[in-house]
């Protein structure tokens, strides 16, 4: 248990995804200009976060990973079919997010009304590429890989929520020319990457 | 024989030139940041990085554009995709046969090339609509303006943050009898967003048509 409470304070604070790996950006700066949009983003991701890590988890070590053959048969014991897992991985995520986008036009036009075009984006959303990756890397057993899903979602929701509170504010503000827009969100998600800093070294 | 399809003419000219200051990836069409924020604490990596995505932006380029009249618009997203994929997978095997403490650095970064915005947007925004010859310039164009970027960030931050390029000492750090006093933050995550900030604001303050309107 509480390997798996300090797993998900380390992937929501100290290795959030937006904020320490700078991973998602593209969404991170485009979907952050109202609070309504970055919340429905961020719900999104740590949907399909916590069905996909999961699930490349599962294929991973049952498909792909040396000797993770051997129940076809023996004379595959020594397969690794290791560099199969980035297209794999994408496939997984390309119909997850497919399965997503489906449930949320069914059951809340008004949320898919508001995402638009960004939702088929969580495919390429890197958060999501990243946190499987990052699953392999570090060869997470299944019941972390679902802790570390969630949390790592949850991670960039609270991230992308956040910015978005503080760009509505923005608006109000006196911005040198060249900075407006894209040049001060920088600097803002910048100096929220420096406060995050401060919960390195916390642990349960 | 059109002058749009010579083999050097207007037209891939501008594919190729355009992106790399005008209409560069990073600073006019915000794609491709996660990266540029991640791999450039040193020059080395930059570069490295720089190369595989120029790599695969040409070459998924030309393979999109091969194939788009053949692809049924429904399905296009998952066929850029496996092609992108495949052209990654490449990359990584051949760092990790070629450059194996490179790729331990860059760790889950190659990886992300797959999701990098500037693969999938050129691929979608270009390629689709234009010749394999024009698209690879295209990509090869924005692979360098990104490039471009990635190196420029890196070479402020290691040459402020350890006093090195390329790993070989510039300024001497303190710590090692010299005088440089070196800035720990820039070697931190969030120099990367303020050294990104600070370019695209000279960027813009050079073309004001860039600036945005809020």
């Amino acid at each position: 248990m509480e390997l798996y409470l300090n797993l998900f304070i380390k992937s929501v604070f100290l290795e959030n995804m937006a904020l320490a790996f700078f991973l998602g950006m593209c969404s991170f700066l485009a979907c952050s200009k109202r609070v309504e949009t970055a919340l429905g983003l961020g719900v999104a991701v740590v949907f399909v976060q916590v069905l996909t890590v999961p699930i490349n988890q599962l294929i991973l070590h049952h498909l792909l990973a040396e000797g993770a053959l051997s129940w076809i048969s023996p004379s595959l014991a020594r397969v690794d079919l290791g560099f199969l897992a980035f297209i794999l991985f994408i496939g997984t995520i390309a119909a997850a997010v497919q399965i997503v986008e489906m449930v949320v036009e069914r059951f809340a036009p008004a949320l898919y009304t508001t995402l638009g075009v960004f939702l088929p984006l969580i495919a390429v959303n890197c958060v999501i590429l990243g946190g499987s990756l990052f699953m392999q890397e570090r060869d997470y057993r299944f019941g972390e890989s679902v802790v570390y899903g969630f949390g790592s979602g949850l991670g960039f929701m609270i991230a992308i929520v956040a910015l978005a509170a503080i760009r509505e504010k923005l608006v109000y503000s006196d911005v040198p020319h060249g900075l407006r827009g894209l040049g001060i969100t920088f600097i803002t998600t910048g100096l929220m990457s420096v406060a995050f800093m401060m919960f390195s070294g916390i642990q349960l | 024989m059109t002058a749009s399809t010579s083999v050097f003419g207007k037209h891939e000219r501008a594919a190729l030139i355009t992106p790399v200051i005008a209409n560069n990836p990073i600073g006019v069409q915000v794609l491709g940041i996660c990266s540029a924020l991640a791999v450039t604490t040193r020059v080395d990596k930059a570069l490295v990085m720089a190369i595989g995505v120029t790599l695969v932006t040409a070459f998924a380029n030309l393979a999109v554009s091969l194939v788009r009249n053949y692809t049924p618009s429904s399905i296009r997203i998952i066929v850029q995709l496996a092609i992108i994929a495949s052209l990654v997978i490449m990359v990584d095997q051949v760092l990790k046969a070629f450059l194996f403490e490179i790729s331990l650095e860059l760790s889950v970064f190659v990886g992300l090339i797959i999701t990098n915005c500037i693969v999938m947007g050129r691929a979608e925004g270009y390629a689709m609509q234009n010749p394999p010859w024009a698209s690879f310039l295209d990509g090869i164009g924005n692979g360098l303006g990104y490039g471009l970027v990635l190196i420029l960030v890196a070479v402020v931050r290691e040459l402020l943050g350890a006093g090195k390029l390329f790993g070989v000492t510039i300024l001497t750090t303190q710590s090692d009898g010299g005088w440089y006093e070196p800035n720990g933050l820039m070697l931190l995550a969030p120099s990367a967003l303020f050294t990104i900030a600070l370019l695209i604001w000279l960027l813009r303050t050079w073309k004001p048509e860039l600036q945005e309107k809020s």
